[in-house]
């Protein structure tokens, strides 16, 4: 069985698919293209039966935060394990409420991936059975892995806010001396003595 | 309240009511055989379980996060931490994505240095399952002698690049130093010690009735279970599934070695029960693995060439702006796969560690319907999960 | 024992035991110093068992075991035991108070009452019981109460486990226990502890396990159902550390801790000394049986007393070589599972127990008729009866070892090792 490149790929599924299929990224060390949201689960489930591409293996499943471009954009790597194939796909999900549809009834590998995007990025599965938070304990306020996340001031009382170590340790030495009295006064009469022992300066 | 109210699990959102006579019980997150802190629901109805949900979370240190605040370099300590028991594998996971992305060639024998600390660390990291799993099943003395032979394989490595543990071996271009003269010779009389050790090994546990009964037949994964539910490595290959990413998409200096990949056959023995894709057979392929990976290093250190051991990296590694490059290899506990995002500045966009263990841990729940508490503890033990590669 | 207090009573104190009103005294006094003889035996066993215990199974795991408390580390169990006392007693809040103090005593009671009828020696024991095996089956079984009692009283799900582990694995291996001792009953025709000793020789020939092979096979049903009932690994489920934490005594701390392994401990010898007594001769010493019958036909007093001592010598050596081979296979083997160990005992202990009883039966009958009344004394080799139990014990007994050893050899030489037994 042989292995497609991704620009056959590309143009199996551009040919069935149409528009809802994106262009091939330039080369850039890993061609992807993307998917329209829509039609994600149409072209997964062809991807998954069709016998000469049959990408039986969700081998990733993640998300990167484009927040300049106002989109999640939720990346895909299938394998197929008969023909030795891997493809790259990805798909923009609208950053203010992101919504797509799960793959966990293709493959059940999606499952536990699609519940870390959730609680990374907060994008939600259409049609996932037990949608929660995995990494993160379950009332946690915030989607850390987005480029916007700010520290909500700490969770149930425990701050995540500190001094950075360094900047004490740097001013160790100032913080030192301001804390020590200061030193004593100089006696007059060693000031009297003091131009006795002068050596005559030079004109 | 009804009485089949009583008692209620909230997990997450997921509320789960307990049967009439089914008690619920928290294996973890401080249990002795959890394989660090995981966290599993059990509802059981006296030994049988009903469910067990489980829970991870409790060493999630935010390495993904990180990765976008340090430099590409700046990463590499990290991912010793993403799996501490096989960190070499994430090292060089990281190294050969950002590679890529950089389009950088590394030298021979800087990869013949990865492919051989690589191989002992599989050794080592199967030695801590195999020692785990049977001192889970109560056998209590292969552990020490596990860890006696992973003394010798931490001061092999330790003589290379300094660390016993997080090694920060394998860098971005190469790996950080040469091998120091006298290693060769150290190394192959250790391999050879090793041998005979698998030997032992196989006279007192893989072949113990008892060992044998508990594990044959056990949580029977099917090829295409195990393919659909994205397990990966030796959990794959027990299934029957033959694929193996050091053969198949070699890297490194994979493609010079002769080498033998074993699948799961039912190792346990008709006798017995076994199937295969069991827990015998999944603990038996990992014993069969340390054979190959002996195999491998010795080959390694035969044919290990001169020159370079670091290719010329520029000082600050700016990738071109918005490549992105995945990375797969064949680590111990599976194929772990690194996809590094760049955005063209000197810190990554994105970095994301897949590894094998968070995905083996969703097929935990559907197994363990029916098993015993005893069996579960021999499942988790068998599918070699560890708390760091799940929650990163 | 009786009439050695009366005859103190009588020749020292100078009273006449059966009118003097402070006899009672007396016999109260020496029970008590027996008892605290047997206590302090008991006790002190069990400590140095768990001392002697961490060193091998360091020695078997490629390390050293305990080595900085006193010489080789012997003081350790003294300073176990010395921070176990001191420790805080915790009780938790939510457990049944009573109970919870209550269990660990069940527990003790019921080990530390198996040591009145076991023999150390020749006429060496607390009593003579004429029902001592029978006695000692059913005072065993004091102890899963206290098990029982503290899983529940814990309050704690994990310890509930462990408790009913327990319940169902040693009530379920009393039966074949029961049924195997029968083996040696018949063969000796008592349930005293004593007779079933004086049935047996001192060669090994002349053993209980060695005479037939039921004999051999009663000694092996024995010592699974022993090792089930003293939750000793494999079937230390009740306190499988790696599933259940630490089953029945996971709430318990200091004292009443070491109370729950003062008795696995101590338990070893009891069991170690019920089986020597049963099959493997007891306190008889190799080639001196005819001289102890010379010594007993001449008159009581007339055995001397190195024979008390060698006699006690030559049952603790077979019951410390048994204990040996408990904590042996404690280190080597795994733990089996609730449902195997459930199946093995009623499916195959049990039916297995009733058959070498019928055949012991079938085998005594036919004994008596072939060699008459004293078909069931002990003889030497010219009798042939004496051959008979010479073949069996060459088959069973020389054979396996022979065997053994060899393997072994072999093993260790595969490793690349050499036997090296200076590296203690």
């Amino acid at each position: 069985m042989p292995a497609l490149t991704a620009e056959q790929i590309h143009q199996r599924l551009a040919a069935r698919f149409g528009e809802a299929i994106g262009a091939l990224s330039p080369p850039k060390k890993d061609p992807f293209f993307t998917i329209a949201p829509e039609k994600l689960l149409e072209v997964a489930r062809f991807l998954k039966s069709d016998p000469e591409l049959s990408f039986d293996f969700l081998q990733d499943l993640t998300a990167t935060d484009h927040p300049k471009d106002g989109v999640i954009k939720v990346v895909y790597h299938f394998y197929s394990y008969q023909h030795r194939h891997l493809l790259a796909a990805k798909v923009h999900a609208d950053r203010k409420s992101p919504e797509l549809d799960s793959l966990e009834p293709l493959w059940k590998a999606a499952n536990w991936m699609e519940r870390e995007v959730y609680d990374l990025y907060g994008v939600t599965f259409r049609g996932h059975p037990d949608l929660r938070r995995v990494l993160l304990p379950d009332d946690w306020v915030g989607h850390p892995l987005r480029k916007d996340y700010s520290e909500a001031g700490g969770y149930h009382e425990i701050s995540n806010v500190r001094d950075n170590p360094l900047d004490l340790y740097l001013n160790l030495d100032r913080m030192v001396k301001a804390q020590q009295p200061p030193p004593p006064a100089p006696q007059p009469a060693a000031a009297a003595a003091k131009p006795a022992a002068e050596p005559p300066k030079g004109a | 309240m009804s009485l089949d109210q009583l008692t209620i699990t909230r997990v997450g959102d997921r509320v789960e009511h307990a049967d009439q006579g089914e008690m619920v019980l928290n294996m973890g997150p401080q249990h002795p055989s959890t394989h660090g802190v995981i966290n599993f629901v059990v509802h059981a109805d006296g030994e049988v379980m009903k469910r067990a949900i489980p829970q991870v979370g409790y060493l999630h240190r935010a390495i993904e996060k990180i990765g976008e605040i340090v430099t590409y370099n700046g990463f590499m300590p990290y991912t010793d931490r993403v799996d501490y028991l096989a960190a070499m594998f994430a090292n060089e996971g990281y190294a050969i994505a950002v590679e890529k992305l950089m389009g950088l060639q590394v030298p021979p024998r800087a990869q013949y240095l990865r492919a051989i600390s690589c191989e002992l660390n599989r050794i080592a990291s199967h030695l801590v399952s195999i020692g785990t799993m049977a001192m889970d099943i109560g056998a209590v003395t292969p552990f020490p002698y596990a860890l006696r032979e992973r003394e010798s394989i931490n001061d092999l490595i330790e003589a290379l690049c300094g660390a016993r543990l997080t090694y920060n071996y394998h860098r971005i271009g190469g790996v950080a130093f040469d091998m120091p003269d006298d290693w060769i010779p150290l190394c192959r009389k250790w391999l050879d010690h090793f041998d005979k050790t698998l030997d032992e090994w196989d006279r007192l546990i893989s072949r113990n009735e008892i060992f044998v009964q508990r594990l044959a037949g056990l949580a029977v994964v099917p090829a295409a279970m195990a393919i659909d539910y994205g397990l990966v490595g030796p959990n794959l290959r027990a299934s029957g599934v033959d694929f193996d990413l050091r053969r198949d998409h070699p890297y490194g200096a994979y493609a010079d070695f002769k080498f033998e990949v074993p699948i799961g056959k039912g190792y346990a023995g008709a006798r017995a029960g076994g199937k295969v894709g069991d827990s015998y057979d999944r603990f038996y392929c990992r014993v069969l693995e340390c054979r190959e990976s002996v195999r491998i290093t010795r080959q390694a250190c035969d044919k290990l060439p001169g020159g370079e051991f670091m290719a010329k990296v520029p000082k600050k590694i700016r990738p071109e702006a918005w490549s992105e490059a995945q990375s797969r290899i064949e680590a111990a506990r599976g194929e772990m796969a690194y996809y590094v995002v760049s955005d063209g500045g000197e810190r990554p966009y994105r970095v994301r560690a897949r590894t094998g263990s968070y995905l083996a841990m969703g097929i935990i729940e559907d197994l363990s319907r029916g098993l015993m508490i005893a069996d579960l503890v021999a499942l988790i033990a068998s599918l070699d999960v560890v708390a760091p590669e799940i929650d990163r | 024992m009786k009439e050695l207090l009366d005859k103190i009573v009588l020749e020292r104190l100078g009273h006449d035991p059966a009118t003097w009103p402070l006899t009672q005294g007396v016999y109260l006094a020496a029970m008590l110093l027996v008892a605290v003889l047997l206590v302090t035996f008991g006790a002190v066993f069990a400590g140095i068992v768990s001392w002697w215990e961490r060193r091998v199974a360091g020695r078997m795991q490629s390390r050293i075991g305990p080595n900085r408390v006193g010489p080789g580390g012997f003081l350790q169990w003294i300073a176990d035991a010395l921070k176990l006392i001191l420790k805080e007693d915790l009780i938790p809040d939510e457990s049944d108070k009573v109970l919870f103090r209550l269990a660990p005593y069940f527990v003790i009671v019921g080990f530390l009452l198996t040591f009145v009828v076991l023999p150390f020696g020749y006429h060496l024991s607390a009593t003579n019981m004429n029902v001592g095996l029978f006695y000692v089956v059913s005072i065993t079984a004091l102890v899963v109460v206290g098990i029982l009692i503290s899983g529940w009283a814990s309050n704690s799900k994990w310890a509930l486990f462990g408790g009913i582990r327990a319940a169902a694995q040693v009530v379920s291996y009393e039966i074949p226990a029961g049924l195997v001792i029968l083996v040696p009953i018949m063969m000796a025709g008592s349930l005293n502890m004593h007779d079933i000793i004086r049935a047996q020789g001192g060669n090994p020939w002349n053993w209980f396990m060695f005479q037939t092979p039921m004999g051999f096979a009663a000694f092996f049903v024995l010592f699974t159902s022993l090792l089930a009932e003293g939750n000793r690994t494999p079937f230390d489920l009740p306190e499988a550390e790696s599933e259940i934490v630490a089953g029945y005594n996971t709430e318990y701390s200091g004292m009443r801790f070491a109370y729950f392994f003062l008795a696995e401990w101590g338990n070893l010898w009891v069991m170690s000394a019920i089986l020597t007594t049963l099959f493997l001769g007891g306190w008889q010493v190799p080639f001196l049986d005819s001289r102890l019958r010379m010594w007993e036909a001449a008159g009581p007093g007339n055995v001397p007393a190195w024979f008390y001592l060698l006699s006690a010598g030559v049952f603790a050596l077979k019951t410390l070589i048994l204990v040996n081979v408990v904590i042996w296979i404690r280190w080597t083997f795994p733990r089996i599972r609730v449902d195997q160990m459930m199946s093995l005992c009623w499916k195959y202990l049990v039916p297995i127990a009733m058959g070498l009883v019928v055949l012991t039966a079938v085998n005594e009958l036919v004994s008596f008729q072939i060699w008459g009344p004293k078909a069931q004394e002990p003889v030497g080799l010219s009798h042939p009866r004496g051959w008979i139990h010479f073949a069996w014990f060459a088959v069973g007994g020389l054979l396996p070892l022979v065997a053994f050893a060899m393997k072994t050899r072999r093993n260790i030489a595969l490793t690349g090792d050499r036997v090296d037994l200076t590296n203690w």
